[in-house]
């Protein structure tokens, strides 16, 4: 039945026909763009679940002393937002913008490695799966998303909870470096001819420096996720005080990779944000290589600040200045993106769309989030900083006011061309606000929580430390920061209804993907382009003195596409197996890991010597 | 008629104005008695100093950038018709500025920070009072090696004197934090750290463990007692009777001998430069008597018989090191008790005792199944040690 299915589905592909649907066609597709929007529905499912325990993170800490959730709950509420929010919304959000418009915007019919794709998005739904599946075991992760060692040995923290977190966490990992290789290969191959790495569009620039980042940041935590399953399961003690080894030694690894990461979750939004702010100013970047360069160089500092989150360790004078300056010098770059983004609006001639009052919010927000930056740059202050919500107040003015209005930017500026319909401008702006003020109203009072002394990760504080009001009040505003996204949802299934409405070029862009219909056929380009500059859209409609003409469905025929596949899939669960095999060790020996393995090496078998089509 | 609209606004804005009040309240640091932003230390100054200077500098540099933004959103707001605005690509002077000048007020932050970083990380010198601060799951124990003193989750410290902290943990990672008087302090197992701090004020003053170190993370808090040096003096003239049981005054049961002999035994040997004579002095029994009271006795029996004695030392002189529960020695005279979690009333700790783990759930400290009549016992008992 299921060869049937694929076989009719090749004979689709090999005739050119309508692109098939159907489960089966999305279990077995390699296409970079459904892939694109598995990803996207996947990491925006993750995002309301992380938002519900924020939601429930906040009703605790309306009242002081509340009883709403017991510490347990709370501590695995608040390790499972940060590590769902990270690793389950925003890196896989912007890995749905990676697969949906890095090969539109270079021109190229696919990714280098459809299958390979097709693997990292079904390992990162699995690991989601694994990561949440310990709520239904009463075990959710609770030592924070930094997993702080010796917190997480077996000996203060008996259970299933942290073994949950660390191999959750280290799924993901192989999910994150799979799409890595594949898009670095991508980018630096399979770009239309005349698009210089010069003439890329920034948007694929920072998605490109972001590779590079994940590659690597990502062996780094890695090895440390072993090191702490090597403790946790085989009695080592690489962590264990007791016994010679050193707690620091986690911290230092962990922030290696976590310092990085931060750039992982921010560059892509900087990207998308440098795409948006030209077109609706209708005028190109400003300082398009002082863009890539920033980004670049960001990027390069972005390994040598790690300690910045550790100076409370106490390192000692000459470790504080170094850390402490490498930090404020990350203020240079960054300032000049933000500096030349107002001087892309200024002059221009502004159209007021919702993607763009998402860029200008990111724009605003983002420098709150990075001034605040700076001040913990600074060793001394911050040693009364970190630690609190005045930290707290910090990420998410980078992290939500950074990266969640810059990847929003991104859903309503590419909505057309990934579905073919229009959202409703009226809801996008009334999104816009709500999420505005609601953002504002929930995080800014945390500065001030936060240089008061309100400590993070607690679950409660007691009565006349003076906590009290504004905590009610984010609470309160962060149900109108939830209202927003529900305004988005409905602004979804509303225009779901309606007509496919969408022309090619709604915005009058610049870049290659509104180039073709919306949403694109299978193979995105009937012809390969010819790229002649940076803004390759706009010097074809300047050359022809009016927009283009709207650009026909072709039928295919003769287009080779790659062949759908469930390889992919079948390996990606030898992997979650292997897992789950390991967690469950104790109880099933090693033969959980070892049907784990045979299952990922018949995939991996088969994959290899799958037919080329 | 309109008499009656008005009222209505008049109530409206009668029960907004207390909320407006309120806010503007809450962003006072007088609100907050855990603030970091009312330094009360040469340490803590330090820091604020900076932060102030960073702050003042981020601020100026958020004014003329949002503002920018702002002019710029509103100044050149365009229509679909409108001709194509002028296609700039670049401007190579003003973009040398715009990163030289940001590097120039980070160089203007960067001086100070430096020299701060430094000045914190000095080793005091001089007249110093050596503290030893021990992180537990999830309380903390303050040691003062040169007086051979223990106390636990209130720290008293001279004003006026420099106090050298040697921070270390019991078991996870922990760090402390007395906001006003110095920034965070990370303590580790199997790792020393230090904080340094001279207070300028008298004072009870709050602080908490600042690293997620388990289930009570947020119920481990400590007080600072800050006290004038005569204060002080006094105080640890009166801490150093606690050695032995306060047994001399009332004929105690000998059980009473072996916990505080236990107590002697555990003891490590007199640390160097402590008082001589301190371990005489003990064994001496100078404490106050004990009272007459026979719920005093009472209680002090079930202390040793309910398992009390297993993790807790009543004694703060020689006290033994390693014990699992916070030290007794003058828990009457606390402020709160359970670190931070309740008030120091006998009701309160007469609950604490019965119930340890429906108040501060997967706390070490079991319930021992302690009758009301038993916590009443053990409350006078516990009480008489100020």
């Amino acid at each position: 039945m299921a060869t049937t299915a694929l076989d009719q589905q090749r004979a689709h592909a090999a005739a050119g026909h309508a692109p098939p649907t159907g489960l089966w066609s999305w279990i077995t597709t390699v296409d970079h763009k459904r892939i694109g929007i598995l990803y996207g529905a996947t990491a925006f499912t993750f995002f309301l679940m992380g938002g519900i325990e924020a939601l429930l993170l906040r009703i605790q800490l309306g009242t002081p002393n509340n009883t709403f959730v017991t510490p347990e709950t709370y501590n695995e509420l608040f390790t499972m937002h940060g590590t769902t929010m990270i690793f389950l919304a925003i890196m896989p959000l912007s890995a749905a913008f990676f697969n949906f418009i890095i090969p539109l915007q270079i021109g190229a019919r696919d990714v280098a490695f459809p299958r390979l794709n097709a693997f990292s998005y079904w390992v990162f739904l699995l690991g989601g799966l694994f990561l949440n599946a310990s709520w239904l075991f009463g075990a959710a992760p609770d030592t924070g998303w930094f997993g702080y060692a010796n917190l997480t040995s077996r000996q203060y923290s008996p259970g299933l909870h942290v073994d949950f977190w660390m191999l959750g966490l280290q799924t993901l990992g192989v999910a994150s470096l799979a799409a890595a290789v594949n898009f670095f290969t991508t980018v630096l191959n399979m770009r239309a001819p005349g698009m210089t790495m010069m003439r890329m569009p920034i948007f694929t620039w920072m998605s490109f420096i972001t590779q590079v980042l994940l590659l690597l940041a990502f062996p780094v935590i890695t090895v440390a996720l072993i090191l702490l399953m090597f403790d946790r399961f085989f009695g080592t003690n690489f962590f264990v005080p007791s016994a010679g080894g050193d707690p620091l030694l986690w911290q230092h690894l962990f922030w290696i990779f976590g310092h990085p990461e931060v750039y992982i979750l921010i560059l892509p939004a900087f990207g998308i944000v440098s795409e948006i702010l030209p077109v609706f100013s209708r005028k190109p970047l400003f300082g398009y290589a002082a863009m890539v360069f920033s980004g670049i160089f960001i990027a390069f500092l972005g390994f040598g600040v790690w300690s910045h989150h550790m100076f409370a360790t106490g390192m000692g004078p000459i470790a504080d200045t170094y850390f402490s300056l490498a930090t404020m010098l990350i203020a240079i770059p960054t300032g000049v993106k933000i500096f030349n983004w107002l001087g892309t609006i200024w002059g221009g001639s502004i159209q007021y769309k919702t993607p763009l009052y998402f860029a200008l919010g990111f724009v605003a927000m983002f420098i709150i989030g990075g001034l605040s930056g700076v001040m913990h740059g600074s060793p001394p202050a911050d040693l009364q900083q970190t630690d609190t919500y005045f930290v707290v107040a910090h990420f998410h003015y980078v992290m939500f006011g950074g990266s969640i209005f810059g990847l929003t930017a991104g859903a309503y500026y590419w909505w057309p061309k990934m579905f073919g319909r229009m959202l409703d401008e009226g809801l996008g702006k009334l999104h816009f606000w709500l999420m505005l003020i609601g953002f504002n109203l929930t995080f800014f009072p945390m500065h001030i929580l936060g240089l008061n002394g309100m400590p993070r990760r607690v679950y409660t504080y007691p009565e006349g430390l003076g906590f009290e009001e504004l905590n009610l009040l984010e609470t309160v505003a962060a149900f109108i920061l939830a209202a927003s996204f529900a305004v988005f949802l409905y602004n979804i299934i509303k225009t779901w209804r309606g007509p496919r409405n969408a022309p090619a070029d709604p915005w009058n862009a610049a870049t290659l993907e509104w180039a073709i219909p919306s949403p694109p056929q299978e193979w995105n380009f009937a012809e390969i382009p010819v790229v002649h500059g940076r803004d390759p859209l706009w010097e074809a409609k300047r050359e022809r003195g009016g927009p283009l003409p709207e650009p026909q469905r072709v039928s295919g025929q003769g287009i080779h596409m790659p062949n759908p596949s469930y390889w992919p899939l079948v390996t990606a669960l030898g992997l979650s197996s292997m897992m789950t095999g390991l967690m469950l060790i104790h109880h099933l020996g090693p033969w959980g890991i070892i049907a784990g393995g045979a299952i990922l090496l018949f995939g991996v078998f088969n994959w290899a010597f799958e037919p080329a089509g | 008629m309109p008499l009656i609209p008005a009222s209505r606004h008049l109530r409206r804005w009668a029960s907004v104005l207390p909320l407006l009040v309120l806010v503007a309240s809450a962003c006072s640091p007088e609100h907050y008695p855990q603030t970091g932003l009312r330094p009360l230390s040469d340490f803590a100054r330090i820091g604020d100093d900076i932060q102030n200077n960073t702050l003042y500098w981020a601020t100026g540099v958020f004014v003329l950038v949002e503002g920018a933004l702002l002019y710029a959103i509103f100044r050149f707001r365009g229509r679909p018709d409108d001709p194509e605005p002028r296609q700039v690509h670049g401007n190579t002077t003003i973009e040398i500025i715009w990163t030289v000048i940001p590097a120039l007020i980070l160089a203007a932050i960067a001086v100070p920070t430096v020299r701060g970083i430094f000045q914190t990380s000095a080793t005091p010198t001089g007249d110093v009072l050596k503290v030893e601060v021990v992180g537990h799951q999830w309380w903390w124990e303050f040691r003062y090696p040169d007086l051979n003193l223990t106390t636990a989750n209130e720290v008293h410290i001279p004003v006026g004197q420099t106090v050298s902290l040697h921070l270390g943990s019991a078991d996870v990672v922990h760090s402390f934090w007395p906001p006003r008087f110095a920034g965070k302090r990370d303590v580790f197992p199997n790792r020393e750290t230090r904080l340094w701090f001279k207070a300028e004020q008298a004072g009870e003053y709050p602080g908490q463990c600042a690293e997620f170190c388990g289930i009570q993370h947020a119920r481990m808090a400590f007080r600072v007692r800050a006290q004038t040096p005569e204060e002080f003096q006094a105080w640890v003239a009166h801490m150093q009777t606690l050695g032995a049981k306060p047994a001399a005054a009332a004929p105690a049961p000998d059980s009473v001998h072996t916990a505080s002999a236990g107590a002697r035994i555990q003891a490590p040997p007199q640390a160097k430069g402590a008082p001589q004579g301190a371990a005489e002095r003990d064994s001496a029994a100078a404490g106050p008597a004990a009272p007459a009271d026979p719920a005093y006795a009472a209680g002090e029996k079930l202390f040793l018989t309910k398992g009390c004695v297993g993790c807790h030392s009543l004694a703060a002189v020689n006290a033994p090191k390693g014990m699992v529960g916070p030290n007794l020695a003058n828990i009457g005279a606390r402020t709160y008790i359970a670190a931070g979690t309740l008030k120091n009333t006998d009701e309160n700790l007469a609950h604490w005792i019965r119930d340890p783990q429906g108040i501060k759930k997967g706390v070490l400290m079991p319930n021992l199944g302690v009758t009301a009549d038993e916590a009443r016992s053990l409350v006078a008992f516990l009480r008489a040690h100020q």
